[in-house]
């Protein structure tokens, strides 16, 4: 079996070139092919020349281990004294390293059980992470009233900071969004409306839709794509980071100096917007309105003054502070769940946005059948 | 030692060459005008107190950041003259240990030493974890921590690991960031004596920042103390230590600095009584 690095003569088996990594694969398909491994196991067996190796790194040293055994190895100061002293030490220190068992296999199940296990993961999992959500919200809130009596916790700096940053920074998207939205809301109604003669009834159909649930509901969204991914990051960082360990090891509240600024800035600044969102949305009603069905912005401030009541504005903004809270809280509980690794923290990010969007569109369906019911 | 005998390269040339480097973080000046040149196959530890960019010097060399002034040379180019495919032909050849281990989080150890193989060496995934699990063993970590998650290893384990992973395709040139800080003193020890073995049978050059006195003694052919903006003085530790120069004295004739040179100097004793 003559190959480029392993050659026998009668009773010697010549190691020879360089074992290097770069070589790996092909030694060790050379070595499966030959008989080498096989003749050296025998107590008979040949014996292994290293004299012609002319490098040598750690994969090659792995492979030689491999091929003579582990205690040959060890005492390869007694039978190969022509090999460098440095790779004899290098030879033993891999040897040393070989001997004992490397591989450790992960225990196995199989298939069925590993589905029926992962969905009863999923299960429990879901189960797990809605009473967190609650004791989470018992915590917060009780933290809340707590504090509301004592001002000198009040984090009124961090608070104002997450109301520049989740708010007053999220207007332009928040009004270009809205507004495109009341376009699109009165170009829909004027087709549609108009087969009946309707078409002044367009502003009506924006006015309702903006005041009762899009300003509103598009703002929150908004929000938790933009914000709860913001806090999850955030708090994760810091979690993985040890803050969160280092802040309660010196008596101080997560809660108090990390999610009440977060959630009271939320409940500041989500009604802001959803008003922001209403007006930018009737104004892109507007927008059509007069630019496409002759009426003019004056008859369209009138009609609206006219039919549309301030009940309707009440009922879209009263779901604000509920929506920014769920979001906010949502986002700050996923942050405390990250653990140390990159992806433990995408995984929440993640988890903490599609939450929150779910949670936001649920409670707004709940709302609007409550607030239907009740004639308001 | 025959594995430094690469055709490509002329021997006699040192592997890094740092010339003139000045390196500034707007007004704050870390580096000015800094000489540095690494020899093939030594050791060469650099100290300096905190502050005094040991960390950034490092990262100029590897390329992670580009100095404001001034050449690095490794292995004979410069890396900031390369085109990105030349780069990463030269940086392969780099084994970097960063100072908190930076292991990948989302996969375990022994995938953690694999990749540089499955993808420079291009070895089969069966074959790159295989090697992988010899280097952890290597580096003195159990069987069992092959495949677990960086995040439930401690401190002392993340460093032996990361040091598996600089190691993985047997560089030319291994950077360490303060390796042995943040371990017990008996797996410092045996860290040295690993890096020493290794350097040995492999050929490789190490560029070492450190505080630790004993790896100094221990491991280090050279000594480069970094202060004022510069080198100071680069040489054997005896002369270092002997260096007239008031944080050097404090350094290395300070408590801690005595206790190590008289554990170094024991040791070296005993040895020669069993010679």
């Amino acid at each position: 079996m003559p190959s480029e690095w392993i050659a026998r003569h009668d009773q010697t088996v010549t190691l020879k070139g360089e074992w290097t990594l770069a070589n790996y694969r092909y030694i060790k398909a050379a070595l499966n092919h030959s008989e080498t491994r096989t003749e050296l196991g025998k107590p008979t067996g040949a014996t292994v020349s290293l004299d012609a190796i002319t490098r040598l790194d750690t994969a090659g040293a792995i492979l030689i281990v491999e091929l003579i055994g582990v205690e040959k190895a060890q005492a390869v100061a007694d039978w190969a004294a022509k090999l460098p002293k440095e790779q004899q030490a290098l030879l033993v220190r891999i040897a040393e390293a070989m001997e004992a068992p490397l591989d450790v296999d992960p225990p196995s199940y199989s298939r069925i059980s590993q589905a029926l296990a992962s969905v009863g993961q999923h299960m429990a999992g879901l189960w797990s992470q809605q009473r967190q959500l609650l004791a989470f919200i018992g915590l917060v809130v009780a933290t809340l009233f707590h504090l509301a009596l004592r001002p000198r916790h009040w984090r009124l700096t961090a608070t104002v900071a997450h109301i520049q940053q989740s708010g007053l920074n999220a207007v332009p998207i928040v009004a270009l969004l809205t507004f495109m939205v009341g376009a699109v809301v009165a170009f829909l109604g004027a087709t549609v409306l108009q087969d009946f003669g309707a078409t002044i009834y367009t502003i009506d159909l924006v006015a309702f839709s903006f005041l009762r649930e899009f300003g509103v509901l598009l703002a929150a969204i908004l929000l938790a794509g933009r914000t709860a991914s913001a806090f999850t990051a955030q708090i994760g960082a810091m979690k993985s980071n040890e803050e969160i360990d280092a802040l309660q090891a010196q008596g101080l509240d997560p809660i108090e100096l990390l999610v009440l600024p977060r959630v009271m800035a939320m409940l500041i600044s989500l009604p802001m917007l959803a008003f922001v969102g209403m007006l930018s949305g009737l104004a892109g009603g507007a927008m059509v309105t007069s630019l496409s069905l002759d009426i003019s912005l004056t008859q369209f401030m009138a009609t609206l003054q006219k039919d549309v009541s301030v009940t309707h504005f009440l009922v879209g903004l009263s779901k604000a502070p509920v929506f920014a809270f769920v979001i906010a809280v949502i986002g700050c509980l996923e942050g405390f769940k990250v653990s140390g690794s990159a992806q433990s923290v995408g995984e929440h990010t993640t988890s903490s946005v599609v939450q929150s969007i779910f949670m936001v569109i649920l409670i707004d369906a709940v709302a609007a059948l409550f607030f239907m019911e009740m004639g308001w | 030692m025959i594995n430094s005998d690469k055709p490509t390269e002329q021997n006699d040339l040192p592997v890094i060459k740092v010339r003139g480097l000045v390196n500034h973080f707007g007004a704050h000046v870390v580096h000015e005008n800094l000489d540095l040149t690494l020899e093939r196959g030594e050791i060469l530890g650099v100290v300096g107190g905190s502050g005094t960019g040991k960390s950034v010097l490092l990262r100029s060399i590897v390329g992670l950041k580009r100095p404001n002034d001034g050449t690095v040379e490794v292995l004979g180019t410069t890396l900031n003259e390369l085109n990105e495919a030349q780069r990463s032909q030269i940086e392969r050849r780099f084994g970097v240990l960063f100072q908190r281990g930076a292991l990948f989080s989302s996969l375990n150890l022994q995938e953690n030493i694999a990749l540089p193989l499955i993808e420079h060496a291009r070895l089969p995934r069966e074959d790159a974890e295989h090697l992988a699990r010899v280097k952890l063993a290597l580096v003195g970590l159990p069987p069992q921590a092959a495949l677990q998650f960086p995040e439930s290893l401690s401190g002392g384990m993340v460093k032996r690991a990361a040091l598996a992973r600089a190691l993985a395709l047997d560089p030319d040139i291994l950077f360490l960031d303060e390796p042995t800080a943040g371990l017990d003193p008996i797996g410092a020890a045996a860290f040295d004596q690993l890096l020493v073995t290794l350097r040995d049978a492999l050929g490789f050059s190490v560029f070492l920042v450190t505080h630790d006195l004993d790896t100094l003694y221990a491991a280090c052919d050279r000594v480069a103390v970094l202060s004022q903006k510069r080198v100071l003085v680069v040489d054997t530790i005896d002369k270092v230590a002997d260096t007239d120069d008031e944080w050097i004295q404090d350094y290395f004739h300070g408590p801690r600095g005595r206790a190590a040179q008289r554990a170094h100097t024991g040791s070296s004793n005993n040895a020669n009584v069993q010679e």
